[in-house]
């Protein structure tokens, strides 16, 4: 992951910075210039919340080159309310432990490192509640 | 009245028992658990590190003072595992927070005491009228070289203090502190393991500089120990601080609260600032805390804080720290997992 690229995200990789359309009240994550659902273009900040529960999950066994040492990994996705889906490493949990509708809660973790010399880049994962 | 308006901690779930190390190095695991009182230690996961630890301590904190990120006018990280050598790990965790742009912002070090200093820091900041809030946070994933003594005790976790004017959970009565050039430990640049005296760390080092700190601001309140319903000293195995609290005259009844180190481990910059956030756990109104941190090199930070009547209303706000010491999802490691774990095994093209 390039800095700048990780930077520019930085608002919703470390803060879930979400909108909420002003017309229609969907919460849009991550945040988009025109609502899907009604067209409008004003929106309101608000933040997603930091609990929610499995909607789907997989096993990564042959992962990236810079996830070696973690497989295997589950990466799931995450029903957070408002009709807000993250799609997340699962982190402190077993594969053997998971469940379709398991309550999780955000952790801040490391998300990855460019090799010995690059940047850290930091984000959530979810951990089992 | 200035004070802590919001505390919190963090530990990992993982840990490893002293068996399990001693068994690798052919060490005699019940005199290593005598000799240190230590049963068993924390271990952070590989997406583990001072920052991310920082960032959920302070989450913690936030939970119980329940204001605005951004009101805080500091951000002092206290560590000697910063993930950078060169960048600094406040920024990362201001922004997580939301505490940026308007923010001071410094890494500390100093040993085990750098968490203590940026606490120090940041109460005399808001004392001094500076700011509204300002965040101090003592935090560590440290390591000691494989089969060396420092490998049974070198654990993780977290402790972050808000400091504040108004809705004081702990007012900040008296502080003090006392130094000298002591080269009791050390870590020369570029090398991966610290370097330690052996013997020489005890007396004219710990108990030296932690027994100064502690008398003179004893003499500074015109208090006793007896004064004290909680005590917490820096905790580098179980035995140090039982034994230098004893010695200026505190009993074992006023320092188990905060005595975490025979299941957590040294949490080194956390050590003494984790055990204040359980003495806050549980902690009544008017209750008189004491503690004095240790970093080796060597000084240490003395604190003298009284609980108010605002303090039990948010103590069930955030998760207690025994709670996640003693958690029914602790995962116990083997050597193996752990070597994994904390870098210790060099792949090819590293
Ligand atoms: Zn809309």
């Amino acid at each position: 992951m390039s800095a700048p690229k990780y930077w520019r995200e930085m608002a919703q990789r470390y803060r879930f910075e979400a909108v909420k359309c002003k017309k229609c009240g969907r919460v849009l994550f991550p945040p988009r210039l025109v609502c899907p659902a009604c067209k409008s273009r004003e929106f309101e900040n608000t933040r997603i919340n930091d609990k929610g529960t499995i909607e789907t999950y997989t096993i990564v066994r042959i992962p990236p080159s810079q996830f070696t040492d973690e497989a295997p990994y589950p990466v799931a996705i995450v029903n957070m309310g408002d009709n807000v889906r993250v799609l997340c490493q699962v982190a402190d949990c077993e594969p053997e432990e998971l469940k379709i509708g398991m309550p999780v809660r955000l952790e801040f973790r490391k998300i990855q490192q460019e090799g010995s010399s690059g940047i850290l880049a930091y984000g959530y994962k979810c951990v089992p509640e | 009245m200035v004070g802590i308006v919001g505390y919190g901690a963090y530990i990992p779930r993982n840990r490893i028992k002293v068996e399990e190390i001693a068994k690798v190095w052919g060490a005699d695991a019940p005199s290593y658990k005598r000799g240190l009182q230590l049963r068993e230690k924390s271990v952070p996961s590989p997406d583990q590190d001072t920052i991310t630890m920082s960032v959920e301590a302070t989450k913690n904190a936030l939970k119980r003072a329940e204001i605005d990120p951004q009101d805080i006018g500091a951000v002092y990280i206290g560590s000697e595992s910063h993930p950078y050598a060169v960048k600094p790990s406040g920024t990362v965790l201001a922004e997580a927070i939301g505490a940026t742009p308007d923010c001071h912002c410094a890494d500390y070090e100093f040993a085990c005491k750098a968490g203590s200093e940026g606490m120090f820091v940041a109460m005399s900041l808001v004392k001094a009228g500076e700011m509204k809030y300002a965040l101090g946070i003592g935090a560590d994933t440290s390591q000691g070289a494989p089969g060396d003594a420092l490998e049974y005790s070198a654990s993780a976790g977290a402790a972050a203090f808000i400091f504040g004017k108004e809705n004081v959970l702990a007012e900040c009565l008296y502080t003090h502190s006392w130094m000298t050039d002591t080269p009791d430990f050390w870590r020369r640049e570029h090398q991966f393991y610290p370097s330690h005296g052996g013997r020489f760390t005890g007396e004219p080092a710990y108990f030296r500089t932690i027994m100064g700190c502690a008398k003179a601001l004893l003499e500074k309140s015109k208090m006793k120990p007896e004064d004290f319903a909680y005590a917490v000293f820096h905790q580098p195995n179980g035995k140090f601080p039982m034994t230098v609290g004893k010695r200026i005259g505190f009993k074992t009844e006023q320092m188990e609260q905060g005595w975490l180190c025979p299941t957590l481990g040294n949490t080194y910059s956390g050590a003494s600032p984790i055990g204040l956030t359980s003495i806050l756990d549980v902690a009544k109104p008017g209750d008189l805390i004491f503690m004095v941190s240790y970093g080796s090199g060597a000084g240490s930070d003395g604190f003298i804080f009284k609980a108010t009547d605002k303090l039990p209303g948010v103590q069930n706000k955030a998760v207690h720290t025994r709670a996640m010491l003693d958690s029914e999802r602790r995962k116990y490691l083997d050597y193996g997992t752990y070597s994994k774990f904390r870098g210790k095994i060099k792949l090819r093209g590293e």
